[in-house]
């Protein structure tokens, strides 16, 4: 268990392992705003200086999603994207592009396509790592540990300011990829007033812990100076509402990614 | 019991609490202490006594003779239509209302599709002088205003929910994230037999007032404490639950669940999870469920706004998979004629949800000396304008 070292590595453990610092990982959900833009999107990202790039699986039910990744979800489902879909997009790119991919989803469409089936399809496509939330910690270790560690791919763990410090060590003994800190108690994109003493007394807390994994701040990371406090704070950040919010502006797809990761670098 | 959630909240093969972290501190401390307050000695003496002066339990069982007649069997009516509220889903938040005052919670909020649940919820917040908040699909919040305004002029806030169809299950998933963005005082009450362990054993037990209250009943009336058959209709099943709750173990007891099939079961506008749906999980727990093959789940569909939920709760999937339990399915249009035929025959108007139910009895043969309970889970006053437009 653990990290996997030197040649083992797959691509996201490699960029983790080289890069300490500023980590600026950007989600999108798979086919929004248009069933065929996943392929753009992450080479644009990848030229614009993303270090990595986490693709959403569209469900109808996003449960942990604020209003903007709710209806990015709606639109890319009628736009008719699927699992399966979205791995033949990104297996055609997949020599194509270096940067680091995680998909992001909840169980059910994972399940219905078959969990083994799907890790082995990642594999073959290129993903490098997984972030699959509602999968509780000791399902996660019987059943799909064996199946990420046979795939190559990276495991992810979302932590939150109630989170204790036991469990986040937990989380922490198993994750090969990083830690996914959820800034504040919220859905993702709330824009909730937050206790800024208590939300940095939560970081420091994570940090004190010394984890092994690098960790990242995600949920409400919105633009330069949000992303730069993560980093003060963490070895990178997360955006995602903030970049569909600015997919779904007017204007050339190409010219919007850059503009975006211009924005907050 | 060998048919109850493990410690872990499994049925079998079905239940858990597939939840994101953000949820789990809650899920978690509920899980740490359910057990222990609803078993102690003062919580069950303030539950007994609210469900006796408050609510007006025990609900009567009423041998329905004409209607006996009729099906050439022994009929006997379970009526939770009578109780506070106008349906079985008082017994419930009463029990929750105290669980969540036991612990500390300020504020409390649910999720209601016909509005029956959120009236319930509401109800016991002014009784408790509790903060409460309804999420409400927004077409439910057309279809049902009457319910709107009880729960307004009871003191809770009404929100629609406005993503997905705006039905219940939407209302569902806004309660969810609700409870998400309020992580430390606020106490989700669930209305049914639904989502993350501990839940629905929590609302499985509250519920079990009604078959306890059953085999009393028929002891007092015919001198055995066993029916030969338990029917009840099922949405997320917590009716159901409770009606069959102690009779689990007691094989020779036939239970039979029924499904809305809306326009049918082989047309798309159904909500008979049992009999259209796989594997799956929907509101935190590992359930049969409806859903496309990309696994998204479909809306369902039925006249009856308290069955039309997409999944069914784990208990059910294990008793249906097991066969303990039978399910059948009943139209819109079945459910209406039964609902007109008790009306005419019992002088009772029952809710859709409950006319359900019934329609078992032209589905099954029964013999003369059979004993056959039917839980008439709420009275039809909320459907009326549905009634009157097929009159």
């Amino acid at each position: 268990m653990g990290r996997l070292e030197g040649l083992n590595m797959n691509r996201l453990q490699q960029k983790l392992n080289d890069k300490k610092e500023g980590l600026l990982t950007v989600y999108f959900t798979a086919g929004y705003p248009n069933l065929d833009d996943t392929a753009t999107i992450i080479k644009e990202l990848e030229a614009a200086g993303a270090d990595m790039v986490e693709v959403g699986m569209p469900f109808s039910d996003p449960v942990a999603d604020g209003p903007v990744i709710q209806q990015s979800n709606l639109k890319a489902l009628k736009n008719g994207m699927s699992i399966k879909l979205l791995l033949e997009q990104l297996k055609a790119i997949k020599n194509e592009v270096t940067i680091p991919i995680l998909l992001m989803g909840y169980i059910n469409p994972i399940w219905k396509f078959g969990v083994e089936k799907f890790m082995a399809a990642c594999e073959d496509s290129g993903v490098t790592g997984l972030i699959l939330p509602d999968i509780p910690l000791d399902e996660f270790i019987r059943d799909y540990q064996p199946l990420y560690e046979k795939h190559h791919l990276s495991s992810v763990f979302l932590v939150t300011p109630q989170t204790s410090n036991e469990r986040i060590k937990q989380y922490d003994e198993v994750c090969t990829g990083f830690i996914y800190m959820v800034s504040s108690a919220s859905t993702t994109g709330a824009n909730k007033a937050v206790d800024q003493q208590k939300q940095i007394e939560y970081f420091e807390r994570v940090k004190s812990l010394h984890l092994k994994n690098p960790t990242q701040i995600g949920f409400n990371i919105k633009d330069k100076d949000s992303f730069n406090r993560a980093c003060e704070h963490a070895n990178g950040g997360i955006i995602g509402s903030a970049f569909i919010k600015k997919l779904a502006e007017e204007g050339e797809l190409e010219t919007k990614v850059k503009e975006f990761v211009k924005g907050i670098r | 019991m060998t048919y109850l959630a493990n410690d872990n909240g499994y049925y079998g093969e079905f239940g858990g609490a597939f939840i994101p972290e953000m949820l789990q501190p809650n899920v978690n401390e509920l899980k740490a202490c359910y057990r222990e307050i609803i078993n102690s000695h003062e919580f069950k003496q303030e539950f007994i006594g609210l469900l006796k002066n408050y609510v007006g339990r025990p609900s009567p069982l009423y041998f329905a003779k004409r209607l006996s007649e009729k099906y050439g069997t022994n009929i006997y009516l379970k009526r939770e239509d009578l109780n506070h509220t106008g349906s079985h889903k008082i017994n419930n938040t009463i029990g929750q209302i105290l669980l969540a005052q036991k612990m500390g919670k300020k504020r409390i909020i649910a999720e209601t599709g016909a509005g029956q649940h959120g009236v319930a919820t509401a109800t016991v917040c002014a009784l408790m002088n509790l903060e409460c908040v309804v999420y409400m699909g927004e077409l439910d919040v057309h279809r049902q205003e009457p319910n709107v305004k009880r729960m307004e002029m009871l003191g809770a806030k009404v929100v629609p929910a406005l993503s997905g169809n705006k039905t219940l299950k939407d209302a569902t998933n806004e309660a969810l994230r609700d409870w998400i963005n309020n992580p430390e005082d606020t106490y989700y009450l669930i209305g049914s037999v639904v989502g993350p362990h501990p839940y629905p054993d929590i609302v499985a037990r509250f519920q079990s007032v009604i078959s306890e209250e059953i085999g009393w009943q028929l002891d007092e009336q015919i001198g055995r404490t066993s029916p030969d058959y338990l029917i009840a209709s099922v949405g997320g099943g917590s009716n159901a639950a409770g009606t069959f709750f102690h009779y689990l173990d007691d094989e020779k007891v036939k239970l039979i669940g029924v499904e809305a099939s809306g326009l049918g079961i082989n047309t798309n506008e159904t909500a008979a999870s049992l009999a259209c749906g796989d594997v799956g999980f929907i509101h935190g727990s590992k359930t049969l469920l409806m859903q496309d093959h990309d696994g998204q789940i479909i809306e369902p569909y039925s006249i009856s706004a308290g069955l039309d939920y997409p999944g069914i709760g784990p208990l059910h999937s294990h008793l249906f998979k097991t066969g303990r339990a039978s399910y059948l399915d009943a139209t819109d249009q079945e459910a209406l004629d039964a609902a007109f035929l008790l009306t005419r025959t019992e002088g009772i108007i029952p809710a859709l949800e409950s006319a359900h139910a019934l329609v078992a009895l032209n589905k099954i043969k029964f013999k003369p000396d059979d004993v056959v309970v039917v839980t008439i889970s709420g009275r039809g006053d909320k459907d009326m304008d549905t009634y009157i437009s097929k009159m």
